[in-house]
């Protein structure tokens, strides 16, 4: 077992149920298969596990279920008609797809967003962030049998999502931002139920944690559960908070810092253990982490143009361009190959998702089979991201 | 024959049925019991989705009656009606009686569940033993329905559910050795032991909830905090026995296996869940008749002479009374729109037949302190000790709704480890200690 | 750093520079040992994404991409290379674990083939389709119907 650990190139096709030693599997094992319809896997996400009795031997994850092509149409439509299909990927954070788009897009055409675009696109960032952190904690927690919190999380992202509604019209798939800054100007009030729902957020986070945090039940259930290392995580390529869990202190609003989020003033939560208590406190305090960036957000938006001057036809010059941002799931990377005409000729997302994913096969090794459900739910996967 | 039915009443003559020999009164009684379990199984359907709605920030059902009072008729309807599926390979046999066992282990309990002195179906001399055998025989259910339904998903689950309710009756086992013990003291007050002790205690439960009244305290204060480590690690048993919260992992859907009724549906499913909460019941029964005093109203001592038993006699009218005062404040609160008459008319009715009822309870022990009729005397303290039993076990319902609600469910390994290497060592523990402490007191 | 890579490898290796980040244009021959380079001696600990571009009209049809990060300096780079169609590359799985699930990604969407990968097959798309989607000569709306047509019996899924 610790050779797999260690031997990562290996760990992924560990699920070798024929071998020419061994053309049978041993009386013991068992394969059981979490189909692609299923309560805990947070979408259409095929799991086969081979189990020793209740241990997870291996795991080989079926992905594709969700796969919609996103990256063929991108060269089928022009820039700005591309925007809304972006929301759909990771359908749970969309602003934040839509905010990697747009600086992409922008970086490719040398244009910068105005600062007062800047300051409404990192409020309305930040409050998707929470409001994913929110749905992540939720279900997280019914996976892990706890049903209370789930309905705290919800009923309480109702109100990000009431803003959203009332700024752009949507309540999920957003298609807040446009390429070169915002198209709709901020509703009269928007300030004001920004900083009530601030007020508003800053305890319910606080019941949550009094429900989980100190609960020896979620403590038993989580501490230990799904470790990775930080080596293993470099290696793997793993982003967000989980890597920060591990111990990396690394967050892209701090390391290449995008909008304007240089100007803001806020910690990076690490994590010791890298098990799945430590991604729960990370997450919770990036809850309150975000809540600091939005107050100082709204406290100062300047006056000013949303959008910048951008030709009315998209025509980017002949080039490429990689730009990613801190999405609540991890690094979102935009790769956008540019011909010169009104189509992007190649659009790449990195999802993080995707490459989070591959992790499971490490972080359950030797656990058992109620860990598995656990470690997809702390990863923290939206198949709409994985699949793309 | 009459005569046989007059001659059990004799109010000076108290006795169960199984003393008294007579069939057709145990009949009755267990024909009463039958039909107090499945409403109280209903109602307890009913409050576990108003509860634990409640507690998740949001209604339950509603549309149904008025506040959905008439769900849980709706639901068994819908489940009766339901086609009857069996798996094509399943054995037919057993998938058909394994339900049946499980349900015929938690009826049996109530044979000897002690609702006053001389209420009870029988006062067997071994009752808790008769009642901790027989409330095993639902671990057979459960791997029967798990065996039978010819899916590895139902048969791993199975023999989950069935290796968690055998590890911790043997916590619950010694738990209540510890109470048994208790019952040798005849000593009066927390730590009271009687010099004339002659180490006959009882294991009747009739005999259990009479050394609780003798003592002069309940078993849960006794010995402090020896009879309270005891009553929780029952209280913990009795949870994991019942494969409820947060013990539910072999019935949880959010794991791989969804428990050993998967493959049921329908009338098979429902007698599943109809057994499930009449073994809550049940075990819940056991705790408040060892620990909590049975059918003995608070503080009898402290608290003593006939004027604090008139007002303690009130509490059954009161309670009803109370309840029909809710329902006619929901009544009250009711949308002013023609499609909610209906509702508001039943609602009202409820609250009219509540407060009737409560009435009713009212007028007997008034009746009785006013005419002092040995029928009434006797009837009053009949409705009084099968009104606080019934009231302590309502309490314990609550209690597994809010656990339900508020816990997330432990891993099986943990759970395993925490009935072999923590609760059976402490159970042990409080065991010796308290024979200890009995025998040096 | 660029200077002492084209200093080594001559003609085989070129920096270049566009709206401000970096890359290199590398030959095919020296891909396994530059990426191994970059990650041992440079500190690319950190493998971002790797893809790839179809170019139909060019005489090397295809651009894979490696998209890299070092922590330690908090620096990007890109190295780019040019294959023909049928050609395979070296596999960075023995450098970066992370590649296995991303190279697949590219042979499942290009159809580009990786020595030395421990399990290349299909990820999103089922093991059975015939045809790479991300190039530029499957349509837009083009699917692969065997597996309807065998299974449900009916011609075409859409």
């Amino acid at each position: 077992m610790n050779e797999a650990k260690n031997d990562l190139t290996n760990a992924v096709s560990n699920l070798d149920f024929e071998t020419p030693e061994r053309p049978y599997l041993d009386s013991n094992e068992l394969i059981i298969n979490m189909g692609p319809q299923h309560p805990a896997t947070h979408g259409v996400l095929r799991v086969i596990l081979k189990l020793d009795g209740e241990k997870v031997l291996g795991t080989e994850c079926v992905i594709g279920y969700l796969h919609r092509g996103v990256e063929k149409i991108a060269e089928n439509r022009t820039y700005t008609m591309f925007n809304p299909y972006v929301d759909r990927m990771d359908y749970v954070a969309a602003v934040s797809n839509g905010l990697g788009y747009c600086q992409a897009v922008e970086k490719l055409l040398a244009v910068e967003a105005p600062p007062r675009a800047n300051y409404i696109r990192v409020i309305l960032t930040e409050l998707n962030r929470i409001a994913s952190h929110q749905l992540w904690l939720g279900t997280h927690a019914l996976d892990i049998g706890a049903m209370t919190p789930l309905f705290y999380t919800f009923r309480d992202r109702e109100e990000i999502l009431k803003i959203f509604e009332k700024y752009c019209g949507a309540r999920l798939t957003t298609h807040a931002f446009r390429i070169g800054g915002l198209q709709y100007e901020t509703y009269a009030g928007f300030e004001k139920d920004v900083k009530n729902f601030v007020a508003f957020v800053r305890p319910k986070i606080d019941e949550y944690e009094e429900l989980l945090t100190g609960n020896r039940i979620w403590i038993e259930r989580t501490k230990n559960v799904g470790v990775i290392s930080a080596k293993d995580a470099i290696a793997l390529g793993v982003t967000g908070p989980v890597l920060r869990a591990s111990g990396v202190k690394w967050d892209l609003r701090k390391a290449q810092p995008y909008a304007n989020y240089s100007e803001f003033d806020f910690d990076i939560p690490t994590g010791e253990n890298g098990d799945t208590y430590d991604r729960y406190i990370v997450r919770m305090i990036e809850m309150r982490q975000s809540l600091r960036i939005i107050e100082q957000a709204v406290a100062g938006i300047p006056e000013g143009p949303i959008m910048a001057k951008v030709p009315k036809v998209i025509k980017p010059a002949v080039g490429e361009i990689y730009h990613s941002i801190e999405a609540p799931k991890g690094e979102l990377g935009y790769f956008i190959v540019s011909d010169g005409s009104t189509q992007p000729y190649r659009v790449r997302v990195r999802p993080p998702s995707f490459v989070n994913l591959q992790a499971l096969d490490i972080m359950v090794q030797g656990m058992l089979v109620a860990d598995v459900v656990a470690v997809i739910g702390t990863l923290d996967i939206v198949l709409g991201e994985v699949d793309r | 024959m009459l005569e046989s039915l007059k001659s059990f009443l004799e109010p000076s003559v108290a006795r169960t049925p199984g003393e008294a020999n007579n069939q057709l009164w145990a009949l009755i009684y267990v024909l009463i019991i039958f039909a107090g379990v499945s409403v109280a199984v209903m109602a307890m359907n009913w409050l576990e989705r108003k509860a634990l709605a409640h507690f998740q920030v949001r209604l339950g059902p509603m549309r149904v009656g008025p506040h959905g009072l008439l769900q849980p008729i709706a639901d068994a309807v819908k489940l009766l009606i339901k086609e009857d599926i069996i798996p094509s390979e399943a054995d037919k046999f057993v998938f058909w009686i394994a339900p049946l066992i499980g349900l015929l282990a938690a009826f049996t309990v109530y044979t000897v569940v002690p609702f006053g002195p001389s209420q009870a179906v029988s006062d067997m001399n071994i009752g808790i033993l008769f009642m901790l055998g027989v409330s095993s025989l639902a671990v057979l259910g459960v791997v029967m329905a798990g065996w039978a339904s010819n899916s590895h998903y139902p048969l791993i689950g199975a023999l989950r559910s069935s290796a968690q309710m055998v590890s911790y009756e043997v916590a619950m086992g010694l738990a209540v050795v510890s109470a048994i013990l208790m019952t040798s003291l005849h000593g009066m007050g927390l730590y009271g032991v009687s010099k004339l002790s002659d180490g006959t205690g009882t294991l009747s439960m009739i005999g259990i909830v009479q050394a609780q009244q003798e003592q002069h305290v309940w078993f849960l204060f006794k010995f402090f905090p020896l009879g309270l480590i005891a009553f929780v690690i029952f209280a913990i048993a009795m949870i994991a026995e019942t494969n409820r919260a947060p013990f539910d992992l072999p019935e949880a859907e959010s794991e791989l296996t969804a428990g050993f009724h998967t493959e049921y549906s329908g009338l098979r499913w429902s007698l599943f869940m109809l057994a499930e909460y009449a073994a809550m019941i049940a075990v819940s029964s056991i705790a408040v008749t060892l620990w909590l005093g049975g059918w003995l109203r608070p503080f009898p001592n402290l608290l003593a002479g006939s004027a604090w038993d008139f007002i303690f006699a009130l509490f059954p009218g009161l309670t009803f009374l109370g309840l029909g005062a809710v329902a006619f404040l929901g009544t009250a609160r009711m949308p002013k729109h023609p499609y909610f008459k209906i509702q508001t008319i039943g609602l009202a009715g409820f609250g009219v037949v509540l407060a009737g009822i409560g009435i009713i309870l009212l007028a007997i022990p008034i009746a009785a302190k006013v005419s002092n009729h040995t029928l009434l005397n006797a009837a009053t303290t009949t409705l009084l000790n099968v009104y606080w039993f019934v009231a302590k076990v309502a309490v314990f319902m609550y209690l597994y709704i809010w656990y339900r609600a508020t816990w997330p469910r432990y891993r099986f390994d943990q759970l395993m480890r925490m009935g072999w290497k923590v609760m059976l060592p402490i159970s042990l523990g409080v065991l010796i200690v308290t024979a200890i402490v009995g025998v040096l007191l | 750093m660029v200077e002492k890579y084209k200093r080594h490898y001559g003609s085989g290796l070129d920096a270049l520079t566009y709206l401000g980040q970096n890359y290199f244009t590398v030959d095919r021959s020296l891909i396994p040992d530059f990426l191994k380079l970059l990650r041992d001696d440079e500190q690319f600990d950190y493998c971002v994404d790797i893809t790839a571009v179809h170019y139909p009209k060019r005489e090397k049809q295809f651009d894979v991409i490696w998209i890299l990060y070092s922590f330690a300096r908090n620096e990007r780079i890109r190295v780019k290379t040019q294959i023909s169609d049928g050609e395979s590359l070296a596999s960075a799985v023995p450098i970066w674990a992370t590649a296995n699930w991303l190279e697949r990604e590219v042979y499942d969407m290009f159809g580009i083939k990786f020595d030395g990968h421990p399990n290349l097959k299909r990820i999103l798309l089922p093991d059975g389709w015939h045809g790479f989607p991300l190039r530029k000569d499957y349509g837009i709306l083009q699917q692969d119907k065997e597996w309807v047509q065998i299974n449900l019996g009916i011609e075409s899924g859409q």
